[in-house]
């Protein structure tokens, strides 16, 4: 049985300015893949650790963030901030025996560059190969 | 102020393995400063509960609430909101805030979902450090106003000892020698003097190895 990723890209607007530019029809003939959903942010900073795990708690197999470089983000020190949240979901996923790598901090140029596709098609093969997140289970 | 830790979510799990519906509950004092218990850490330890019980096959309803303070009879009286919504309440303020509400509902089940440090202080963003051991006696105008009870790793009156090196204490280089800090600072305001007196054998009874303590104001009972 084939199994397709819920994939939810977390991307602050420097980071993700391709989409505007392209379109979703654009960045699918780019290879981004058809079950990542892009989440737009002013800035990854503003990102909460709730709002991450929410995506979880709606079906999301696999959560990426996709900011500024660490020593370069437009609003100084956003995405180091997400990368700190980013890495304390990695330790509460751990503490419930889930895989931490569902959820990534991935640090990008800005503007428009391969790279911001290629983190879309890592994470789809990441979360393909790990399996339908363990929160899935049928609660009863 | 009180320096908190939340548990790990595992252990947190383990006390609500049982409960259907539980109160998250977070307080505005202290633990909502050291972004151990606020209204924040609520949010998110209610989500981590519920992935933690979806992971199980379970499914668990969270109300998410706080009060200003967890530690006061009249503040506790705010969770009758909530009355008859939860199996068990799953407190994120210190542990005093875990005992008021024992001690004030004795038919609630109340679960910590924090433990409880220190008295400290923010040394940096994201870091606090002990600063106070509450130990009911305090010596601190004798000391430059630097306690030897909470930052001696040895609560030494008469400091430092022979582990002192280079101002560091012999437990681990990051931290200081309170004694050396201690002499530098009395040399600097003009009281070096203070280190030739010998401090007299300590009477630990008013830090709790006298059993719990009260303190009683008569001009404020009613």
């Amino acid at each position: 049985m084939t199994f397709t990723p819920d994939i939810q890209a977390f991307c602050c607007h420097y980071t993700s300015q391709q989409t505007i530019a392209e379109g979703r029809e654009g960045l699918k003939e780019d290879g981004l893949p058809a079950n990542v959903t892009l989440n737009r942010v002013v800035c990854t900073g503003k990102l909460q650790v709730s709002t991450l795990l929410k995506a979880f708690e709606e079906g999301a197999d696999g959560v990426y963030v996709v900011g500024c470089p660490a020593d370069q983000c437009h609003n100084i020190k956003g995405s180091q901030r997400a990368a700190k949240r980013v890495n304390a979901i990695k330790k509460a996923l751990a503490e419930l025996a889930v895989e931490p790598e569902r959820i990534e901090m991935f640090h990008l140029e800005r503007g428009f560059h391969p790279e911001f596709v290629e983190a879309a098609q890592l994470m789809n093969k990441r979360i393909t190969d790990l399996g339908p997140s363990p929160f899935k289970g049928e609660a009863k | 102020m009180i320096i908190a830790d939340r548990k790990p979510v595992d252990e947190i799990l383990g006390m609500v393995s049982d409960a259907k519906k539980i109160l998250v509950l977070g307080c505005r004092g202290c633990v909502t400063v050291c972004s151990a218990g606020g209204e924040r850490e609520v949010e998110i330890l209610a989500s981590l509960i519920r992935l933690g019980m979806l992971k199980q096959g379970k499914k668990i309803e969270t109300i998410e609430g706080t009060l200003v303070r967890q530690c006061d009879k009249e503040y506790i009286d705010g969770i009758d909101e909530w009355d008859g919504q939860y199996d068990a309440i799953v407190s994120m303020a210190c542990g005093v805030g875990v005992n008021f509400i024992a001690n004030l509902r004795p038919t609630t089940k109340v679960y910590p979902a924090v433990n409880t440090s220190f008295f400290g202080g923010s040394a940096d963003q994201g870091v606090w450090m002990e600063q106070c051991a509450g130990c009911g006696n305090c010596v601190l105008h004798l000391t430059g106003g630097l306690c030897p009870v909470a930052r001696c790793a040895k609560s030494l009156m008469n400091g430092p000892c022979g582990g002192s090196v280079n101002g560091r204490c012999e437990i681990h280089p990051d931290v200081e020698c309170i004694w050396q800090s201690i002499h530098d600072r009395l040399g600097r305001i003009g009281n070096a003097e203070a280190m030739n007196a010998i401090a007299p054998i300590r009477d630990w009874s008013t830090a709790g190895h006298g059993g719990p303590r009260k303190t009683l104001r008569d001009d404020l009972t009613i």
